[in-house]
This record gives structure tokens, sequence and C-alpha cells, in this order.
């Protein structure tokens, strides 16, 4: 069991680490910038440790800060949360090379998961679904690129090896189009991730994401979590996730999830982690794994029962996993909405001073949030301030309890996006489900 | 060799009778005597909020210094704090010295490297805020220069 866990990270994460750290007895310590020390986790924490000024460059990002801090407070492990160093290999080489533990899969994981054409690599030989595609990296022979593509077929999306989560990525919907557009693809990929290889896959016209929660214990054992529905997207940001993935067949679902844990076999997988697919026609298509805890992932909790992030502190102890897979079921329906500090309508970021603040509560109902009154919200980091979680036994009763939450929930001082979620969980076509990615776009006309 | 085993032999050293201890691993060896610096036990930099009420200012660090006026040099990095460039060296600072805008006053030491802090202005050290030593963070004041 570890003793001492340094949370490199800020806001409602960094809370839901620490919750966890404190029931299973572990001692913390919370890092943070110059603008961050009145950050619920921090005041909470048994031992703080400013590491920056307010950019995340200098903060939150900064490697050397960050490890000189595990140094001075003894800390045995470090937790990354989501963003920042948690999917960064380097980050985690370092830490483990100093003699302490990252919370989180190794090095080696994180890297070939990161690198999207070595992932597909994988999950192809495990027998994982993935996007018909060049099932690797174009070189410079046009002949060979044309025909690939022709093999394929039109349209065709052209991503970046280094890339993901939406970045580096480019439509071609005819031939005549296609080298141009790998070439102007490739220059932006070197120019933002310093690597310009670059795939092409067939483009889904109208796919939904669903993905799927894995834990490994890094020993060749893992457990399927279940899937999420996060097809309610803006701008490539998710905007209202749910569990399960609604409408999918039984027996689709069960032939992917197998695949899944052959995978995270077949690599030792470490932790927690998500696989994300496109979803249409009834069938899975893999298209990244992110080697980190998500955003998202209390909707798995709340249907399976698992506290994915204790799993996470437990096998970084060197515990093995809590569960056999058949000690895992599957209960009713839970909706997330992330609760940004923004305008609802113009999207504009909105920090501030949050003058009152009130949580809804009930059966059911679950806030993640590191907001209290009088709180401000400072203007260098990415505008999560909360995440509602309601579940119910059906999905109805569920999105009904969340409406009902909403409507509760009380953010004064700067503006939010409560609004938008109220109309979401009102609409005719999300209560029907099973809408794809651009629905959300499409219904407010961006 | 790993800070954490040099910890461990202090820890022992100090729990023992033993004056000095020496060991080495291969090409590196590490040569701990009772009376040198010592690694503090982890502090607390702020006192946590028993109830998450109204904000209340943290309390600082066990060995700052009241409100600071005159120039304060404040820790760029989070290290370690040292008044000297090795255990056995002198001081690089005294109160009560004259120093230049450039002048080395102390060491802070990160992930094995020690690096060296300067007065960025000229002025008389009137004293230091943290003890020889201990932990500091980015930003924490150390030494009043007036």
């Amino acid at each position: 069991m570890l003793e001492k866990v340094l949370i490199a990270n800020r806001g409602e994460i960094a809370l839901r680490v620490l919750r966890s750290c404190k029931e299973l007895g572990i001692k913390t310590v919370a890092v943070h910038s110059t603008a961050d020390r009145d950050l619920m986790h921090v005041r909470l924490s048994d031992e703080s440790v400013c590491i920056g000024p307010p950019s995340p460059t200098d903060s939150y990002l900064n490697i050397p800060a960050i490890i000189s801090a595990m140094e001075v407070t003894d800390a045995d492990a470090v937790h990354p949360g989501y963003g920042f160093l948690s999917e960064n290999a380097d980050f985690a080489e370092q830490v483990e090379n100093s003699g302490f533990t990252f919370i989180g899969p190794t090095a080696e994981t994180i890297r070939l998961m990161g690198d999207k054409v070595s992932a597909i690599e994988v999950m192809r030989a495990a027998g994982v679904p993935t996007v018909p595609g060049s099932n690797g990296p174009i070189d410079d022979n046009n002949e060979r690129t044309l025909s690939l593509a022709k093999e394929i077929g039109y349209p065709i999306i052209i991503k970046a090896t280094a890339g993901g989560g939406g970045r580096g990525m480019r439509v071609v919907h005819n031939e005549a189009a296609l080298l141009k557009a790998i070439f102007v693809t490739q220059t932006e990929a070197k120019s933002f991730f310093g690597n310009g290889v670059v795939y092409l896959e067939k483009f889904l016209e109208n796919p939904r994401h669903v993905e799927i929660q894995v834990i490994g214990d890094g020993k060749g054992n893992a457990l399927y979590l279940g899937d999420r529905d996060c097809s309610l997207q803006r701008r490539h940001q998710k905007v209202l996730e749910e569990a399960p993935a609604p409408g999918i067949p039984d027996k689709v679902r069960a032939k992917v999830a197998q695949t899944c844990i052959q995978a995270c076999k077949n690599m030792n997988y470490r932790g927690a982690g998500t696989l994300e697919f496109l979803y249409e026609d009834e069938a899975f298509y893999f298209i990244e794994m992110n080697t980190r805890v998500q955003v998202e992932h209390p909707v798995t909790e709340m249907i399976t029962g698992v506290d994915i992030v204790k799993e996470q502190l437990l096998i970084a102890g060197g515990a093995p996993l809590s569960y056999e897979q058949e000690d895992i079921h599957f209960r009713g329906h839970a909706f997330e909405c992330r609760i940004n500090a923004e305008d609802p309508v113009t999207f504009m970021p909105s920090p501030g001073k949050i003058k009152m603040f009130h949580a809804p509560g009930g059966n059911g109902v679950r806030v993640d949030s590191h907001l209290y009154s009088g709180y401000s919200v400072p203007p260098h980091y990415d505008s999560l301030i909360a995440k509602l979680i309601c579940h119910a036994n059906t999905r109805e009763a569920a999105l009904k309890r969340t409406q009902i939450a909403l409507d509760e929930m009380l953010i004064d001082g700067i503006r939010c996006n409560i609004p938008l979620h109220q109309d979401l969980v009102r609409d005719a076509e999300f209560h029907k489900g099973c809408v794809n990615i651009h629905y959300l776009e499409k219904k407010l006309g961006s | 060799m790993d800070i954490r085993k040099v910890k461990k032999l202090i820890e022992l050293l100090e729990s023992s009778d033993i004056a000095e201890i020496e060991i080495k691993e291969g090409e590196e060896s590490v040569r701990i005597s009772r009376g040198a610096i010592s690694m503090p036990a982890p502090i607390a930099y702020n006192a946590p909020a028993a109830h998450a009420a109204a904000p209340a200012p943290s309390a600082s660090a066990p060995a700052a210094a009241p409100a600071a006026e005159g120039n304060v040099i404040k820790s760029p990095m989070v290290g370690t704090f040292y008044r000297s460039p090795s255990p056995s060296s002198p001081a690089y600072a005294e109160v009560g010295k004259h120093v230049k805008a450039g002048d080395v006053v102390c060491i802070v030491e990160a992930m094995k490297m020690m690096n060296q802090i300067e007065a960025d202005q000229a002025g008389v050290i009137e004293a230091f805020l943290v003890e020889d030593g201990e932990p500091v963070e980015f930003d924490q004041p150390l030494i009043r220069i007036g």
C-alpha cells in the first residue's frame, strides 16, 4: 500500500484523488501554482507545496518542480490525474528513474498507446476491430498512397500519429485533394507535435463515440467495466456523457469487450484505461486508447459500484485487482453533465469569484466539484468547474433525475453552462438516445 | 545512489551510536558523519483548514519572519535551502553582510542539482527566513535584504 501520494493536478480531479487517498489512509501532498493556493484539495491535504507561477508550463507541466516536490516531501508516488502530465511518457519514466511510483501504466505502454499507429497495431493483434485504413504510416511513395486511399474508399481522414483528441486531422472527399491535404497535415503535425508522421482512415460520416473502460493489474489480468456514450461533443470536447451506451446489441457488446480484455492482457496493462471507438451500424471501430483516468469515469462508477481511482491507488501499491470479472454487474443508467465556467451561448470563458455555490443532492445525485462559495475560478486553466452525475434504474429515470438536479444547482457570480445542460436533458432526440457525434453542433448551429 | 537510500542511511546513523558511515556502491560512495546536515522531516507548509469554511489565510512556514520590509529574495523553485555550497564550506553570507546585485547568497538544491541564488539588488542582509537544510517551495521568502 502506498504511504504518501503527491497529486500532480488541480481542480475537481485533484479533489477526487485526495478523497480516495484519505479513504485508503494514504497521506496526501498537494502541489499547486500560486494561483491555486485556495483550491479545495490544497486546503484539505496533509501537505502542500507551491511549485510555480500560474502558467501551466511553469507549474503543472513542470517536471523538475514536481519531482523535486516529491523529494522534499518524501512522497512514494504521484497521481497525475487527467490532462497535464498524465500521458507524458517522459514524465512517467523520470518519476520511476528517481525511485518513485507513477500511478498509471509504464512509460513504455504510454508511448505505445500515445503513438496512434502502434496503438492500432497492438489492437489489431488482439482482434480489436479497427477503422479500415492504411494500417501504418504514409510514406513519400505517392502511387502507394493513392492506391491505398482508393482501397479504403473516400471520404478519408488523415490523422497525425502523435495527435489525438481531435487534433492533427483533416478530411478529404476525393482523390484530387488527397496529396496536398496529406502534405499540409504532415507539416502541421511536425510543428505542433514534433512528429510529422500521418496515417489514413476511412472517415465515418455519422458515428457515435462509444468508449470502453478497463483496469489492469500490470501482471496480465484485466477487467472490463462497461462502456460509455460520449457523442454529445462540441469541437471535440465532450459535454454530456452516459453509461451504458444505449441501443447496442448484447452480442456486439460482448464480442468487443472480450477483445479489449485480450489487448490489455497482451500489454500487461497496468492501471485504468479507456479504449475509444467510433460506433456505426452496429459495429465498433477502435480509434485510440487513453492511458489514464478520464473526466467521465464517474458514470462507470455509478453503474458498476467500482471505485476507479481507489483501484488505481491499490494497483500502484502492488495489490491485485479487487474484483473478478464475474463480480462486475451493471445496474441502471447514469449521466454526467460537465459544468464549465463559460457563457452558455457564446462559450466565452467566464472566470471570476463565485458568490454562491449550492450543489443539488438526493438519491442517485453526485456532484464532483472543487467549488465553494467565495472561491475564485482562475483564468489560467480549463473551464471545468463541476461534474453533475445522476444515476437511476432506467435511462428515462436517470434523465429525469438529471433534469431535477440541474434545476436545483446554483452557481452565482460567474456564467456557466447549466442552461445548456437543462436544454440538452429535455431534448427530444437525446431522449430517444443514440445521437451521433455531429448532433450537438448541428443543434447549436455552429 | 538515490536520495531515498541516503535518507535511510542518515536515519540509521541517527538511531545508533555510530559517528560515521561510508557506503560504496560500484562507482558511487557516500559518507555520512554525525553533525553534518540532516534531512529534515517533511514539514506542512500550509496548515490545512479543518473545515472548508470561508477561506482563511494559510499559516506560514515555521521559520518565516513577520511581514517583510525591504527586498525579499523568494525561491524560484521547489527544493532544499542551503547557506553554503557544501557541509564543510563556510556560508555564502551572514546577517549584516553587504551584497551587490549578482552575488550568490544561498543555494536551492533540486533533483541533486545545486542552484545558486543571487541577490537581485545591492543591500545588507537583514535576515534569513528559512533554516539551513529546510525544504522550500516556489515563491517562498528566503532572505530579507535591506
